[in-house]
């Protein structure tokens, strides 16, 4: 079952530091929820995830999982029950992956036999390769030892979930693919997630509701991906979510959520869209076509006629502001 | 000297080899069996004084591993007994704990101490941050940390300091008997001018180092077979 999270005024004031590190951060996550805390650096963002395990002790407020503080439990008693994946991996080098992924639930106190199931169903959730199982940690690229990473969170089927930048020191195209497997992943395993990162983009991606912080560890906004692209709170998140975020916004929508115009004079030569095109890769092809318009089909039946117009007009009627035509 | 020498040639086929203090192949087989004792106190000192030394440097590197600021009086303090020459050590022993194996103990455990601690130290000092962060966060309690990752990942380096202490430390034993201790270096100093004795004691020092090289150098191998994951 996933758990339910909530930021009662949590601050924290490292000893010797001038300014805190974050001050009275009041946020709840829904059970099942991904939380994605995005800021700049200094804003706090890493400081509130590692509270929640207590890697971080709260120095006032409180953080209630499922309604019980985290001052409550042994701090090693709290963590076997959260996930927890940085962006280092940490794997033991000298274990092999299949050994790392087992690693809570041998703290638990699982017998051998389930924790080597659990182990091998994990290996093939998160898409590694089964014969690299019992490969070291040195002998797997970053991208698998990430993956080792995320089962071995995994393992005991935790309510909780920590990533801290979990994607941040891989190459481009091999961040783009485990946010890709990460958004599927999603589906399949029930997990409350709190997911760190200084990346928009990622965060816009990948969360229900994204919690940005400011430098001095204000929060700034708490809202879903749409809402804070539509209408940010202030001028900090306006720029902070950068400029093209109206682009942005077409990439949270698909072809299917725009009315689509009845096909005219397509070519027949055209490739069409599919419904579940997201609206920006969408716009990007009838950027490219001289009419602007491009048919959509699903399964070879053609549904209708996508236009830059209507994609325009989505953005207009989703801003609240009349749309032209 | 003059006894000595007649004691240990009193058994010879080869008499003008013999005579002539040269290297005799002979004389070597037939009186290898009395090369056996010393050898053997030679093995007992070396197994002992590393032993202990072994107890004593992990016990400080534990402490100072959770205590940072120790490291470096522990390294001062173990280094001050390392520079001490080992034949000195032994004389400057022998008036509070007289004559015998435990001066030469004392005087050879101290001579490991600083390379056991240093690294064993080096060794958990190794072990990747990350891990030890990712390890904390999933749960693993100090002592958890400690003994499933913290001592694993810092076995290359403190065997890697056991095998440099062992082979120093046959070498050491070789000067124990100015402290009375016996070993093969009484044997050699039994009768120094004889080359076949000189021959045979040096060659069993040199293989019992290598021997003691070899076998934990092989524990090593089985106990860290992730040292030799060859990148993917």
């Amino acid at each position: 079952m996933p758990a339910a999270l909530e930021f009662r005024e949590a601050s924290k004031q490292y000893a010797g530091a001038r300014a805190p590190a974050l001050v009275g951060l009041s946020l709840r996550v829904e059970p099942g929820e991904t939380c994605v805390l995005v800021g700049p650096s200094g804003s706090g963002k890493t400081t509130a995830m590692r509270m929640v395990n207590r890697m971080v002790d709260l120095t006032s407020g409180d953080i209630l999982i499922d309604g019980r503080s985290v001052r409550e439990a042994k701090p090693a008693e709290l963590r076997r029950h959260i996930g927890y994946v940085i962006q280092h991996v940490g794997l033991f080098p000298h274990r092999t992956a299949l050994q790392n992924i087992g690693t809570v639930p041998q703290l638990l106190g699982w017998p051998k036999q389930r924790i080597a199931e659990r182990a091998r169903e994990l290996v093939a959730l998160v898409g590694l390769e089964p014969e690299l199982a019992d490969r070291y940690p040195a002998q797997l690229s970053g991208g698998q030892r990430q993956r080792v990473g995320v089962a071995r969170a995994l393992a005991a089927d935790p309510p909780l979930m920590l990533m801290d930048e979990p994607f941040g020191a891989l190459d481009p195209i091999t961040r783009d693919r485990l946010q890709d497997e990460f958004e599927r992943l999603k589906e399949r395993v029930s997990t409350t997630i709190v997911f760190v990162t200084h990346d928009i983009d990622e965060a816009i991606r990948l969360g229900d509701r994204i919690a940005v912080l400011r430098q001095g560890g204000e929060l700034a906004q708490y809202a879903t991906p749409g809402e804070l692209l539509l209408r940010p709170a202030d001028a900090f998140v306006e720029e902070f979510v950068g400029p093209d975020r109206s682009l942005k916004r077409l990439a949270l929508l698909q072809v299917s959520d725009v009315e689509l115009e009845p096909v005219g004079a397509v070519a027949s030569s055209d490739t069409p869209l599919s419904p579940a095109t997201s609206l920006r890769d969408a716009l990007a092809a009838l950027l490219q076509e001289p009419e602007g318009r491009l048919p959509v089909a699903e399964g070879g039946q053609v549904l209708g006629c996508l236009t830059v117009d209507a994609v325009h007009a989505k953005l207009r009627r989703e801003a609240g502001a009349p749309s032209r035509g | 000297m003059i006894v000595a020498q007649f004691e240990i040639r009193d058994d010879f086929r080869e008499r003008s080899c013999v005579a002539d203090n040269g290297f005799c192949p002979n004389w070597i087989a037939d009186n290898l069996d009395r090369y056996w004792a010393p050898l053997g106190e030679h093995v007992y000192l070396t197994l002992v004084a590393v032993a202990i030394g072994f107890v004593i440097a992990a016990a400080l590197a534990l402490v100072a591993h959770r205590h940072r600021r120790l490291v470096g009086p522990i390294v001062n303090v173990t280094g001050i007994l390392y520079t001490i020459p080992s034949v000195a050590a032994f004389f400057l022993l022998l008036p509070l704990t007289g004559r015998g194996r435990t001066t030469a103990l004392i005087a050879l455990v101290a001579y490991t101490l600083l390379i056991l601690f240093r690294n064993m130290i080096d060794g958990l000092d190794s072990v990747p941050e990350e891990s030890r962060d990712a390890g904390r966060g999933m749960g693993l309690t100090r002592r958890q940390l400690l003994w499933r990752v913290e001592i694993p990942l810092a076995l290359p380096a403190i065997l890697a300091g056991l095998r440099v202490a062992s082979t120093t430390t046959v070498g050491l034993v070789a000067l124990a008997f100015f402290a009375g201790a016996g070993g093969l270096g009484e044997q050699i100093n039994a009768d120094l001018a004889f080359k076949s004795n000189v021959v045979i004691c040096s060659v069993l020092c040199v293989v019992l180092a290598a021997t003691l090289d070899g076998l934990i150098l092989l524990v090593q191998r089985a106990l860290t077979p992730w040292t030799r994951a060859v990148s993917a």
